[in-house]
């Protein structure tokens, strides 16, 4: 088995690394690159721990192989704060006390972003219906659904 | 095992046709990769139709809509044409798995994966879609409803795969549906689905009609007894019974962890009901 | 430690408990920054891999290694013949083999053989290189059909003392609880309600698989990073397992991606410290989500015969329960702690359970949240509610009628000292959900629920730094939210700012024993450990002080944070702040600490009543939870919005357990829902908000009132979505999980 060269762009900086054909993103995000915030909860998809996006549109990373990021914009928990300086989703979070364990914020985190980025006033429905592929075992996701609909209404003052 | 991401449809072709071993085709991979790490699958060579340009499409023709098979559900979600011509077809994508999944899966996909519960089949066959199959001796167009054979088993001969799916023109007073039933709201597999296409008359009297059940037999069924249900109706409470009484019948399901056999028959009527309700305001009726 | 004299709740003013400060990890947790069990990697780090049983029964005549053994990038094979024959006592010894199995596979998933190798490709291909050679047996995975003659039998002999002769050899153990003449107790009710009711085996779910990582030298030095509840229980076991000495092996807990009791055994670590034994290079394990289904440790599922019978003014004059729990493959279901739950909310004249402990071809039940007490409760709940409901009688008054208070004697024995279980009753009763109309096809249950809640070993040690700052060092991995409760806990005792106590969880080097993450005790013993510990210190430092200004030790007093002169010498010297103490201990008598070593008693028990409203589709047998509404009682809730996360969680897992959450076993004895698509925990659209109020009925046992929160709100939503399900549906639901199907089959039946 040969690996594959990839030359991609992660959190806005360029990235190259060597990949083996079968290898999913999310294991070269953890096990190469150290990128350790995006979890595996499942492998199959269906438990969104792994969230991440790739050229904008949310995946999970465990169903995207490292070979397919080649030319890609891909987006990790890591690169949601600037510097010193929290996403409000990820202050809302805390100040909501909307993690226990805290194994499932960073994919519920990408995830609400992207959901807040396409639509900026979301009802608790939509919130709810959107976060259905990322499970949270912790919380019931009350405090969740509360963080993200109070980052969403502080976002829209702002803007 | 081997990486193959080819540009254009005609080196695809050529690439599966002269991988010398198991070749599997990867669109959004929503199922092959779940396959690949349980071990039930090892192909030697995997191929990506996804930096197929025409394959990420979903181009007018016709007066109907050709969807690339590289075009995943968040993408058509996003299309306003496909939406209002065909948006049981369009819910039944977004059916599929969570948001994430959305975007990565794709019509063609779902299809030859074969299952019997794939949410997006029984819509594309109560709309008549038909796939255009490439391969290496050109293409072919078949009827959705004859892909899928067996459970995991399809019509495509070797080197052969689905390039796109076109759903037909959908005219004027039509509307169709998709309902399924899962025991969760979200992240679940259909446990019985029932997709109902219908056209309407000036007078509001359904001219044409097809429905299709999933998760009820082998295969996803296209159901034409009880279409003739509906045929020459306004749907009033008399067809939509006989709707629903027919469609339970046409119902052979088996019985496993996700529902028993009296589960499914009875549900099969129930959703078709419900969808052909739904669809018949969506017509305008 | 009791409650502060003088310092009841009325007059105890607290400054920083009962505020909602950030969490000191919460940033770590919202940046990706928190490493788990899997985050961790080591240089020249191998893959561990488990090779599992296909059967649900088989005897093993022979396991070959060698091919594996040849392949190239295969660094050892370890099977059961690897770990050393030692006198194990017997609950070790069921641990050893469930973590490596001996003569016989007991169940799907069991582990057998275990490689290390230079990659996970490698890995999987020498697993497939491993040739076993298995005798299948006839297996057993349901609760009653093990029990029946000719039922196959998982170990013979085994059964304890108390387990009459000539019953089934699949029973282990049997247990009887009560007090009263039962028969005269049920002769004096106006009916008396049989029911029998089934509970499914469900899973803790929790999102993070089991992951560790080892190293052990030649020396017989080692070290173990792992996700668990208590890496002290990690470090004995696996010392004990391995023979090595508990002193030597260092256990560090990583953030814990949720356990429920599902971490508080040990799964991989021994046989990632074997593997690193035999390669001598660090080995690192983590398990797939079908190994944590097939081969962890689900909870009991149950078979429960209830007869209560019940005057017509809703008095119930006797109660008796026979409970019968299957906890896999070992003795150890948790069908005590249901036996002894069962009907501690009531005050009962005539009371007898009896609970049998029953093996079958499943994995090893570990602990789930409450253990045992979810499906006692479902059982008791439902009864009282479909008798109470028959004489048109108000299920919450019936409770109330009944409801233990101080001074009861619990069905399990002890007398109560002052209880919660009237106070979330009445708030219940009074609460706006509880008069709120319902629609056509909706219904509303009530249920109430008991825990014991407990103490355990346990070390805390408080630094106070040479700025001023506090450290505290406690032994127990932080599931949600403990390490803020522990900093605010600090905080108030020494009268300084919660921003100045940093909480870390020490590995097992650093302290003394340590329970684990279990019973609800972290908030109750940790939190006295710690407020002892910082009375330790606040007395060194007055000790200190009293040198300083020349006067007596107990001439010195501690308020809001600085010591002060008292009695006759108050006002004589400027009061000296924690600060300006620590800057000069130096020339004091040097650095100062407080310590606190405990296995406090007095964990004070805990009481719930849930409120649910659900909708039932009568066509399709789908439920619908429109409202749901949590009423328990934390003693005193020391970081509220993580008591109220406590009450939402609980409650949905258990919502979870009510409808959709299910082990499923087919004919050939194998798990056919080893994922999260087809074990279908609930999804976030699939629930409403879950409302949360906190009663505070301080608990006598803790200084500052503080009971354990985290189990108690698991136990009543079984019964109360049931209740609430069997009202919508007019169908009594008598058998967990209540499935679309199963609803509608009832509908339908009726």
């Amino acid at each position: 088995m040969s690996k594959i060269h990839v030359t991609t762009k992660i959190n806005g900086d360029p990235v190259e690394y060597l990949c083996e054909p079968d290898e999913t993103l999310l294991d070269v995000l953890r096990d190469q690159l150290g990128l350790t915030g995006s979890k595996e909860g499942c492998g199959t998809g269906d438990c969104g721990a792994c969230t991440v996006t790739l050229d904008g549109r949310l995946v999970c990373s465990c169903l995207v192989l490292g070979a397919e990021a080649e030319g890609a914009e891909v987006g990790t928990i890591e690169g949601m704060a600037e510097a010193e300086a929290l996403h409000p989703l990820q202050q809302k979070f805390i100040e909501h006390a909307a993690l226990q364990c805290g194994i499932c914020t960073p994919g519920i985190l990408v995830a609400a972003k992207s959901l807040l980025e396409r639509n900026p006033d979301p009802t608790e429905e939509e919130t709810r219906y959107w976060l259905a592929g990322n499970l949270c075992r912790c919380t019931g996701y009350d405090k969740i659904i509360r963080a993200v609909m109070d980052a969403a209404a502080d976002m829209r003052k702002a803007s | 095992m081997r990486y193959l991401a080819p540009t254009t449809l005609e080196d695809a072709v050529q690439m599966l046709a002269e991988d010398p071993g198991e070749c599997r085709v990867l669109a959004g991979g929503t199922d092959l990769l779940v396959r690949m790490r349980a071990g039930m699958t090892e192909p030697d060579s995997i191929l990506d139709i996804k930096r197929i340009d025409a394959l990420r499409e979903i181009t007018a023709e016709d007066g109907g809509w050709r969807i690339g098979a590289a075009v995943s559900g968040a993408v058509m979600n996003e299309h306003e044409g496909l939406c209002a011509d065909w948006p049981g077809v369009v819910e039944a994508a977004n059916l599929i798995g969570s948001t994430q999944i959305q975007g990565r899966c794709t019509l063609a996909g779902n299809l030859c994966n074969a299952s019997p519960a794939a949410d997006s089949v029984p819509a594309m066959v109560a709309a008549g879609a038909v796939a255009r199959i490439a391969g290496p001796n050109g293409t072919r167009d078949v009827p959705v409803e004859d892909v899928p054979l067996a459970p995991g088993k399809t019509c495509l001969e070797q080197g052969e795969f689905v390039a796109s799916i076109f759903l037909p023109r959908r005219g004027p007073r039509g509307g169709d549906a998709y309902l399924r039933f899962t025991p969760r709201t979200e992240m679940d597999i259909a446990v019985v689905g029932c997709a109902v296409s219908l056209t309407l008359d000036a007078d509001g009297i359904c001219t044409a009609a097809r429905v299709s059940l999933g998760a009820v037999a082998p295969t996803v069924i296209l159901v034409p007894q009880a279409a003739a249900t509906l045929e020459g109706t306004r749907l009033d409470e008399p067809a939509l019974n006989a709707l629903a009484r027919t469609c339970s019948e046409a119902a052979s399901p088996i019985a496993d962890k996700r529902g028993t056999v009296e589960f499914r028959t009875h549900v099969a009527g129930v959703l078709a009901r419900r969808a052909a309700k739904i669809a018949h305001e969506r017509a305008g009726g | 430690m009791a409650l502060d004299s003088k310092t009841t709740q009325d007059v105890m003013q607290f400054k920083v408990v009962g505020t909602r400060p950030l969490r000191p990890d919460g940033i770590d947790k919202v940046t990706g920054r928190a490493r788990f069990g899997a985050d961790i990697s080591a240089p020249g780090m191998l893959t561990g891999l488990v090779l599992r049983s296909p059967h649900a029964h088989a005897r093993i005549k022979s396991i070959d290694t060698s091919a594996a053994e040849a392949m190239e990038g295969v660094h050892a094979v370890v099977t059961r013949r690897d770990f050393p024959e030692r006198d194990l006592d017997e609950g070790t010894a069921d641990v050893l083999d469930n973590c490596m199995a001996g003569d016989k596979v007991l169940y799907d998933g069991h582990a057998l053989a275990a490689v290390a190798a230079s990659s996970t490709h490698i890995a999987r291909k020498a697993l497939k290189a491993i040739k076993v050679d298995y005798e299948p047996l006839d297996h057993v995975t349901d609760v009653d059909a093990a029990i029946q003659p000719g039922a196959p039998v998982l170990h013979q002999g085994r059964a304890n003392e108390s387990v009459p002769e000539g019953a089934s050899p699949n029973i282990m153990a049997r247990y009887e609880f009560g007090h009263g003449d039962i028969e005269a107790g049920l002769a004096q009710a106006d009916r008396v309600l049989e029911r029998s009711y089934k509970t499914e085996a469900t899973h803790q779910g929790y999102i993070e698989p089991h992951a560790c990582l080892a190293q052990m030298g030649p020396d017989g030095q080692a070290d173990l990073w792992c996700c668990t509840q208590g890496h002290y229980m990690v470090r004995n076991t696996c010392a004990e397992i391995l023979g090595l000495a508990q002193g030597q092996l260092r256990v560090t807990a990583s953030e814990i991606g949720g356990g429920f009791g599902g971490k508080t055994t040990v799964f991989l670590e021994p046989v990632a410290l074997m593997l690193a034994k035999k390669t001598q290079r660090p080995v690192k394990m983590v398990m797939s989500r079908s190994e944590v289904l097939r081969a962890t440790g689900p909870t009991a599922s149950s078979s429960v015969d209830m007869r209560i019978g019940m005057t017509k003014e809703g008095i119930i004059t006797g109660a008796f329960a026979e409970l019968r729990y299957q906890g896999g493959a070992y003795p150890g279901s948790p069908v005590d702690m249901g036996a002894m739950s069962a009907f501690a909310p009531y005050d009962l004249e005539h009371v007898k359970t009896i609970g049998w402990d029953i093996v079958t071809n499943r994995p090893k039940a570990a602990a789930y949240r409450a253990p045992g007490a979810p499906m006692a409760a479902f059982a008791v709940e439902s009864a009282i509610d479909e008798l109470a409901k028959g004489f048109g009688l108000d299920p919450l008054e019936v409770r109330l009628r009944n409801a233990a208070r101080e001074g009861t004697r619990a069905s399990y024995g002890p007398t109560y000292p002052a209880i919660g279980l009237e106070a979330t009753l009445r708030r219940a009763k009074d609460h706006p959900h509880w008069s709120a109309p319902l629609g056509p096809n909706q219904g509303r249950g009530v249920a109430c629920g008991f825990w014991f809640n407990f103490g355990g070993d346990t070390c805390v040690s408080l630094n106070v730094t040479p700025d001023g700052t506090v450290t505290v060092s406690e032994g127990n991995p932080d599931i949600g939210g403990s390490r803020a409760s522990m900093s605010m806990m600090a905080a108030e005792e020494l009268g300084i700012p919660y921003e100045k106590v940093r909480t870390i969880v020490a590995d097992t080097g650093s302290l003394g024993q340590n329970e684990v993450t279990d019973g609800s005790r972290v908030t109750f013993a940790v939190g006295l450990a710690t407020i002892k510990a910082a009375r330790a210190a606040k007395a060194e430092m007055c000790k200190r002080v009293a040198q300083v200004w020349g006067i007596d030790e107990d001439a010195v007093e501690w308020k809001d944070g600085a010591a002060h002169p008292a009695g006759p010498n108050a006002g004589t010297h400027p009061p000296m702040t924690l600060a300006e103490i620590a800057a000069i201990a130096s020339n004091t008598g040097g650095p100062i600490a407080g310590h606190c070593e405990a296995n406090p008693e007095g964990a004070g028990v805990s009481f719930a009543t849930h409120m649910v409203d659900t909708e039932v589709d009568p066509d399709t047998g789908a439920v619908k939870i429109l409202r749901y509404t949590v009423f328990q009682d934390a003693g005193k809730a020391v970081h509220p919005a993580y008591v109220e996360g406590q009450f939402q969680g609980g409650a949905t897992q258990g919502i979870g357990w009510a409808l959709n959450e299910a082990y499923i076993y087919g004919e050939d004895g194998l798990l056919q829902n080893a994922g999260f698509l087809d074990y279908r925990i609930p999804v976030a659209s699939d629930l409403p908000m879950i409302d949360a109020v906190i009663l505070e009925i301080p608990n006598p046992g803790h200084p500052y009132g503080v009971r354990g929160v985290g189990e108690t709100s698991i136990v009543p939503p079984l019964a109360a979505v049931a209740n609430a399900v069997s009202e919508a549906a007019g169908v009594r639901m008598a058998s967990l999980p209540m499935s679309p199907p199963k609803v509608l089959k009832a509908i339908r039946d009726s």
